[in-house]
């Protein structure tokens, strides 16, 4: 029951209290011009090969027509064992895969087992089907664990797949056409590698939601070799984050020296006490 | 554990077993409208949610314990949700004052979520919450004196 002067704290999770307000700003905006959130827009790829799993990913992040990020990192840590790639909304797949992996690690330290691939699907998707693909988030989940190799999806509704190769995102259908072409059972791990770059590169080519560079993650029994980037594109400008210049770049003209006078005024001694 | 195990069920189960809680009490935090925040009130935004999310993530921890209770006998026979049920209204009674947070220690390790983590734990904790109840008025709401 509510009365004016008790409080009702709020209920822990998601406050719906800004929809009706959101609701009603949209009708304010004329042609929809409210912010969108922003989206990764990308081609991501995953491989399953002999001896482990390749995941693929671009780098760019766009905020409806403008790059908003160009060296963005989509290939998210879960478990030792295991890697995630993550298209569609950014702060969804971050977030979403940040409590996949704080909730596997606490798995970890209560049972002293290594995670498997299954148990973070199976938490992805009763965590998205609760909240009925309002979680913008596909991902594409690989890993080695001791039942083998996997590579499964997730989609945003909560629906899962697992399958030896795949590619989402915006650019999956051209990233899609080259590893149809190209894969075959028990690959070696030069050939996975140079397979999943050449569908990132088709779906970079192909797709203005993905560009700039490629990153590459192997992930196998011995460990995880995370290539970031594994080919940089041949666009990418100069411009260097610090300007420090070599010593000597400026010639000197001149030098003066005035030395200082200084006289002893007054002068005591101290004695330290080393024992 | 075995309850963990149990989280999704088919949605024909959901529906029959859901317990609604009545109504969306207006926004404001004291359980009034707050007019400067949320504008003027009307009957279709206290009746109807806002977001498609709303009702059921109001619900979610009622539905899925009773969905797992409701599993839980029909496995283990009546005697099993009953015990839980008691042990939970046990550990239900182990609060702080009216306007002090309560760790729910106990609560948690009955329900299993202390060894989970999910959006109710980073989002709108109420241990970080900053606004207080005035301590006289909500002992006296709870011992019904006001």
């Amino acid at each position: 029951m509510a009365l004016s002067n008790v409080l009702e704290t709020p209920a822990a999770g998601f406050n719906f209290d800004n929809a009706a307000r959101n609701a009603a700003l949209e009708g304010l905006f004329e042609r929809g011009q409210a912010p969108k959130p922003l989206k990764t827009g990308t081609t991501i790829a995953g491989v399953v090969f002999k001896d482990g799993v390749v995941l693929g990913a671009d780098t760019r992040a766009t905020s409806d027509e403008v790059v908003a990020d160009k060296m963005c990192a989509k290939i998210h840590y879960i478990a030792p064992n295991i890697y995630c790639c993550g298209a569609g909304t950014a702060a969804d797949t971050e977030k979403t895969t940040d409590l996949l992996s704080s909730n596997l690690t606490i798995f970890s330290l209560n049972s002293g087992r290594n995670p498997r691939v299954i148990m973070a699907v199976n938490i992805l998707q009763d965590m998205l089907y609760r909240y009925h693909g309002q979680i913008g988030a596909n991902l594409i989940l690989g890993g080695v664990d001791c039942t083998g190799n996997h590579l499964y999806t997730v989609g945003p509704y909560g629906s899962v797949n697992e399958v030896p190769y795949l590619a989402m995102g915006s650019g999956d259908l051209a990233a899609l056409g080259i590893l149809e072409d190209g894969f075959k059972l028990d690959l070696e791990l030069e050939e996975a590698k140079e397979l999943v770059r050449a569908a990132i590169h088709a779906g970079i080519m192909s797709d203005l939601g993905s560009g700039n560079n490629i990153d590459i993650c192997v992930i196998t029994r011995q460990g995880v070799d995370y290539i970031r980037p594994y080919q940089e594109s041949e666009f990418k400008d100069n411009r260097k984050i610090k300007y420090r210049y070599r010593p000597g770049t400026t010639p000197v003209m001149t030098e003066k020296v005035v030395p200082l006078k200084l006289e002893v005024v007054q002068e005591s001694v101290q004695q330290m006490d080393t024992a | 554990m075995l309850l963990n195990l149990l989280d999704t069920r088919g949605l024909r189960s959901q529906l029959k077993d859901s317990v609604p809680v009545a109504g969306l009490c207006p926004h404001g935090a004291y359980g009034v409208q707050d007019s400067l925040r949320s504008g003027f009130s009307s009957v279709k935004n206290e009746l109807l949610p806002s977001h498609s999310l709303e009702l059921s993530e109001k619900n979610f921890q009622l539905n899925k314990d009773k969905m797992n209770f409701s599993t839980l006998r029909n496995i283990q026979g009546l005697h099993a949700p009953l015990k839980l049920q008691m042990e939970y209204r046990a550990a239900r009674q182990i609060q702080r004052l009216p306007f002090l947070q309560s760790s729910n220690l106990a609560l948690d390790t009955l329900r299993g979520s202390d060894e989970a983590i999910g959006f109710d734990d980073i989002l709108n904790d109420p241990a970080q919450s900053e606004m207080m109840g005035e301590p006289h008025m909500m002992v006296e709401y709870k011992l019904g004196m006001l």
